[in-house]
């Protein structure tokens, strides 16, 4: 079982307490309704689904049931840094090598 | 009288027999502390089992957790049986009942042996090749034979009696393994106070200190210092000692898996003792102890009874006081079994030869065992072992070849070497690194925060052990966070050192032979067969393994995955690291489904949840059904009455008098805030802003896709108050549908939002009475049409408590919806229970529900829609807010493929014969004459017998449902096609007038 740091409780707590929410940064369109075919496919469909480094989304379900983002690491399994919603896309990773 | 193999004097048990037990219906007795395999061991017994394929005769092969062959059933009654159960770890109690598996009729005499003349049949791979023909064949014959042929113990047949309980835990330094390192390394961190967790798999802590006689350690014999240590440990508040305990996995984030075996081994465990309890352990630090385990030699016939481990033979001998024979053969590629050869001369039994695969070792052993006049010979092998039920004599050979002498023997002791356990480091994901002057591998990269130690880190020698283990307790005490080491280092004053060995099979079964050397014993794999892998192209380790089944039983390869490595490495013409190590995976020993359940089982499996007037109706004698963890009221039978009796009564009343129905499971969702209409509008597809307070309004939630996620009424109850409803099994994912957005997408809007499922009892009234049974009781609210008219709220006061009263139907009649807090919801609905009752009124369930709203064409999300429906297909068009701008799902209902002809539609079905009620589900077809597969177009989402309309009533979703108003279509059953007309949704009261009537 993993332990999840919740950036608005500021604690590591253990993995049962929250639900994986999906890719983190898809942005909603303000013009939803206006959407192309083309972009409504990118916003809705299409997911990274990467091998290493990724951006995602958790709710700290039976906590705070606050709702923020992590990135980790599909391979290991680890938790790079977890940020709360709304907050950009880090630009750096802690520990990361470039 | 002492058992005729227990040696007076030898061993630390109290000798006086004290337990009676029975093996396979006969008497033994043994002592306290003694395992069933010393006890039996004791009394002469060595052939326990029969072997998985060949039905081979098995006996002990170690004194511990790897034990592959003596796997026994233990009985305690008719629904206690344990099957698989290794003799070597079950404590001995008075009472205990054994029996051995896999044989017919008779251990000694077991038909099934025939598989081991006809082996040739049984080799490699050979369930994936000699019972392919023909095809049908497998599953008829072949496989249900072979299954009973083959394999262990046979499953209880009755639920498990026993209770098993779970513990969290969190320490800074977590030691796995209670040997001289585990032990030295819980001392050091111990000592610096912080919080420790020691735990061991044995009921003594001491692991290898147990047998080897040699070591001495501040001043006393290294078991008798492990005791006092543990004793010390156990007596300090940070250090929580655990015997009997296996950590059997190693999780992400140091978070290991232990469980213990609370009482297997007592007589009578009582009722208050769960039989097993589960630590889920979170460490800061994690040290790992876990020893090492020795191998066999691989050669013909080496799975004959008395045949054991070095290490085994001395363990009984040296702890357990019990000789494994009276004259016995060792054979050995390093020091270690000398000690064992030496320890039972020493103790008085014959010691026929040591033959050692090595051409001239020297060392201190060696002298020893001569000095005492044991034969020993250098560079030979054993090539064969005699006997069948038991070994009879070993036959020696020079090792490359020559003269062969057979030596009468009733045990033969092997010693291959030792193989660092790195079970656990490598379920951390640590990866090992092959040491190829000691062939072995040991831990070499670190993922988590854990250290090796001792003889699994490949560390020989009992000094350099504990200097080893006791600075790394003290560092992982210091990593987390200890801030100085107090205590002293245990001092070696003796110890013993073992050293290399071999891997892979022994001369005499080498590449060429066909003979029975076996690697893996529980699966019963010979080195020949893992050659023959490798020649039928299986050049991976993992096919090697999965083609041959070595190391993939119960015992997960503990003896045998090294030696199957070096055959197949040896015959591929690798190197050994090359080759690569197949994946160590939990359990490290098996772990009973008891204590992984735990208390979840039964009506602790899941939450019950019950509603307020629940009592009510059980009182009545309602029928109840599971909705999702609700149990609801189905039906309420008068006496006599069956379901569909009582649901006609039901449906009939409600719509001729008035009936009562507890609907307090709907979800219900409070909206309040500033900006609460504008997320109303976000999130459901009608408009909201200019709903009036007081009014309500039926909602359609839809999922960005465009498809129906939910829907229920809402009650505006002020500009900035929504009373929400949701489905029943809706209301949590609709809530976090709804935090999700308010959260991510929409958080410059100022709402709350707040989960009342719980707060509102609520009671439906409907009927044309329900007027009339509702008024009496109501302060502060005008009952009028005028006032109240269909779709309203209202808050105000009933039977003297607050209301949020809707006016509102579920059913097509005149209806009420009313709201109580729910302390008061039994009170409330009995009121108006009484009330009823003057008029006539019934109490319906779920399904007079269900029957009622379809005679209305009123959908049930879940049912009649499957997420993959719009609202267009649903017939609901008319719920969407034409001029909205913007809501959830607004751009994906748009889609060019839901917005397509000949999409499914929503409509109603009517049988040709009205008394035909359709099957829900039924698939539908436009010609029940073509060929099969048929075109399926559609099929039936709601189906029942209407008593109101006096015939059955469907609805279903079908391919442009709505053009194909009157045609007849086809619904194709097994027993005959049923002819259906297409129809609107709505059965009864086309008009609505009833809605105010």
């Amino acid at each position: 079982m993993l332990l999840i740091r919740c950036p608005y409780c500021e604690e590591e707590r253990p993995e049962l307490e929250f639900r994986n929410a999906g890719e983190a940064h898809i942005a909603r369109s303000a013009n939803m309704a206006g959407e192309s075919d083309d972009d409504f496919e990118k916003f809705f469909f299409i997911r990274s689904n990467p091998k290493g480094i990724i951006y995602e989304r958790w709710r700290h379900m039976h906590g705070c049931a606050r709702f923020f983002n992590a990135v980790r690491d599909t391979v290991t399994d680890k938790f790079i840094m977890t940020y709360k919603a709304g907050e950009p896309k880090p630009a750096k990773l802690p520990g990361a090598s470039k | 009288m002492i058992a005729a193999f227990r040696i007076p004097g030898a061993g630390r048990l109290k000798q006086a027999e004290t337990a009676r037990f029975s093996f396979d219906g006969q008497s033994y007795s043994g002592v306290e502390g003694d395992t069933l395999a010393s006890a039996l061991l004791a009394n002469g017994v060595h052939l326990v089992g029969r072997s998985f394929k060949y039905h081979r005769p098995r006996g002990f092969l170690s004194a511990g957790a790897e034990e592959p062959n003596a796997l026994v059933e233990i009985k305690r009654d008719s629904a206690r049986k344990t099957p698989n159960v290794r003799a070597t770890v079950q404590e001995l109690y008075d009472g205990l009942t054994a029996q051995s598996q896999n044989r017919w009729p008779s251990l000694s005499f077991d038909v099934g042996a025939v598989n081991d003349i006809a082996s040739p049949l049984f080799s490699a791979g050979f369930y994936y090749k000699t019972f392919m023909w023909p095809k049908a064949a497998w599953k008829k014959f072949y496989e249900p034979k072979i299954r009973a042929a083959a394999g262990l113990g046979v499953a209880p047949d009755q639920p498990d009696p026993d209770h098993y309980s779970a513990r969290f835990a969190h320490c800074d330094v977590l030691v796995l393994g209670g040997g001289a390192a585990g032990i030295a390394a819980a001392l050091a961190a111990a000592e610096t106070g912080v919080r420790v967790i020691l735990a061991d798999e044995q009921a003594d802590f001491g692991g290898s200190l147990r047998f080897e006689s040699g070591a001495r350690i501040e001043g006393q014999d290294g078991f008798a210092w492990a005791q006092a240590a543990v004793a010390k440990l156990k007596g300090m508040d940070n250090v929580r000692v655990l015997s009997r305990t296996t950590a059997f996995g190693y999780y992400a984030q140091n978070f290991v898996g232990l469980v213990e075996r609370v009482s297997d081994h007592l007589q009578n465990p009582g009722r208050e003792l769960p039989r097993e309890r589960l630590w889920q352990v979170r460490a800061k630090r994690v040290v790992l102890a876990t020893g090492a385990i020795e191998r066999h030699m691989v050669f013909a016939d080496n799975d004959r009874p008395g045949i054991m481990l070095a290490s085994a033979a001395r363990t009984y001998l040296n702890h357990y006081g019990v000789a494994v024979g009276r004259n016995i053969g060792v054979y050995t590629a390093n020091d270690s079994a000398y000690a064992a050869a030496i320890d039972l001369k020493k103790a008085g039994v014959g010691v026929a030869a040591i033959v050692d695969l090595r051409d001239n070792p020297t060392g201190p052993v060696i002298d020893e065992a001569r000095a005492l006049g044991i034969e020993v010979n250098f560079g030979r092998a054993v090539i064969r072992a005699g006997g069948k039920l038991r070994v009879s004599s070993m036959t020696v050979q020079p090792k490359n070849g020559g003269g062969e002498r057979t030596i009468p023997v009733d045990a033969i002791l092997m010693s291959a070497g030792w193989t660092p356990s790195v079970h656990l480091f490598s379920q951390s994901r640590g990866k090992v690194a092959f040491n190829d002057e000691t062939k072995r591998f040991v831990p070499g990269t670190y993922v988590q925060d854990c250290v090796s130690v001792g003889a699994c880190n490949g560390t020989d020698g009992l000094s350099a052990t504990i200097d080893e283990a006791y600075a790394a307790g003290a560092k992982a005490a210091k990593d987390a966070g200890a801030s100085t080491v107090k205590g002293t280092k245990p001092k070696v004053d003796a110890s013993e050192s073992w050293s290399r060995g071999m891997l892979g099979a022994a001369p005499g079964a080498g590449p060429g032979t066909t003979v029975k050397a076996f690697v893996d014993f529980q699966n019963d794999v010979t080195a020949k067969d893992i050659r023959q892998a490798v020649h039928e192209g299986m050049h991976s380790i993992e096919h090697v393994k999965r083609f041959t089944t070595n190391g993939m039983a119960t015992d997960q390869g503990k003896t045998s995955n090294m030696h199957g490595l070096a055959i197949a490495a040896e015959t591929l013409g690798k190197p050994i690291p090359q080759v690569g190590l197949t994946t160590f995976r939990a359990p490290y020993t098996p772990v009973t489904f008891g204590s992984i359940v735990g208390h979840a089982r039964g009506p602790l499996f899941d939450a019950t949840r019950k509603t307020a007037i629940h009592p009510w109706a059980e009182a009545q004698g309602a029928v109840f059904e599971d909705v999702g963890q609700w149990k609801r009221a189905w039906y309420f039978p008068k006496a006599g009455e069956d379901m569909h009796a009582a649901v006609d009564r039901e449906c009939v009343t409600v719509r001729k008098t008035a009936g009562l129905f507890d609907a307090s499971t709907l979800g219900k969702i409070e909206v309040v805030g500033p900006d609460a209409a504008k997320f109303m509008e976000l999130l459901y597809t009608n408009p909201w802003e200019k709903l009036e307070p007081g009014r309500c309004r039926y909602g359609i939630m839809l999922r960005e896709d465009g498809f129906i996620y939910d829907d229920g009424v809402v009650g505006r109850l002020a500009p900035d108050r929504f009373h929400v409803t949701t489905t029943t099994g809706g209301a949590p994912r609709v809530m976090n549908h709804m935090e999700d957005y308010l959260q991510t997408e929409f958080p410059h809007l100022n709402v709350w939002l707040t989960s009342i499922t719980e707060q509102w009892a609520v009671i439906a009234v409907q009927g044309p009475k329900s007027r009339d049974i509702i008024a009496p009781l109501v302060e502060g609210i005008d009952m009028s049409d005028e006032a109240l008219p269909h779709m309203s709220v209202r808050e105000g006061r009933i039977c003297g408590v607050p209301t949020r009263l809707f006016r509102m139907s579920f059913t097509g009649e005149r209806g009420f919806e009313v709201n109580v807090p729910a302390d008061y919801g039994q009170a409330v609905w009995e009121a108006l229970w009484a009330e009823g009752q003057k008029l006539g009124a019934c109490a319906y369930g779920t399904e007079s529900m269900h029957v009622l709203r379809a005679e209305k064409g009123y959908i049930i999300v879940g049912q009649d829609t499957d997420g993959t429906v719009t609202p267009n297909d649903a017939g609901l068009d008319w719920a969407v807010g034409k001029k909205k701008t913007d809501f959830v799902g607004i751009r994906g209902m748009a889609r060019p493929d839901l917005v397509a002809k000949g999409r499914k539609q929503l409509v109603g079905l009517k049988t040709k014969d009205p008394k035909v009620v359709l099957e829900e589900g039924a698939q539908i077809v436009a010609d029940p004459k073509q060929a099969i597969p048929m075109t399926m177009i559609g099929h039936v989402t709601s189906s029942y017998w209407s008593q109101n309309c006096g015939r059955s009533i469907a609805l279903a979703l079908v391919a442009g449902g709505r053009d194909r108003m009157g045609e007849t279509l086809y619904v194709p059953m097994p027993d005959g096609t049923i002819e259906v007309e297409i129809t609107g949704m709505v059965f009864f009261d086309e008009k609505g007038e009833r809605l105010n009537g």
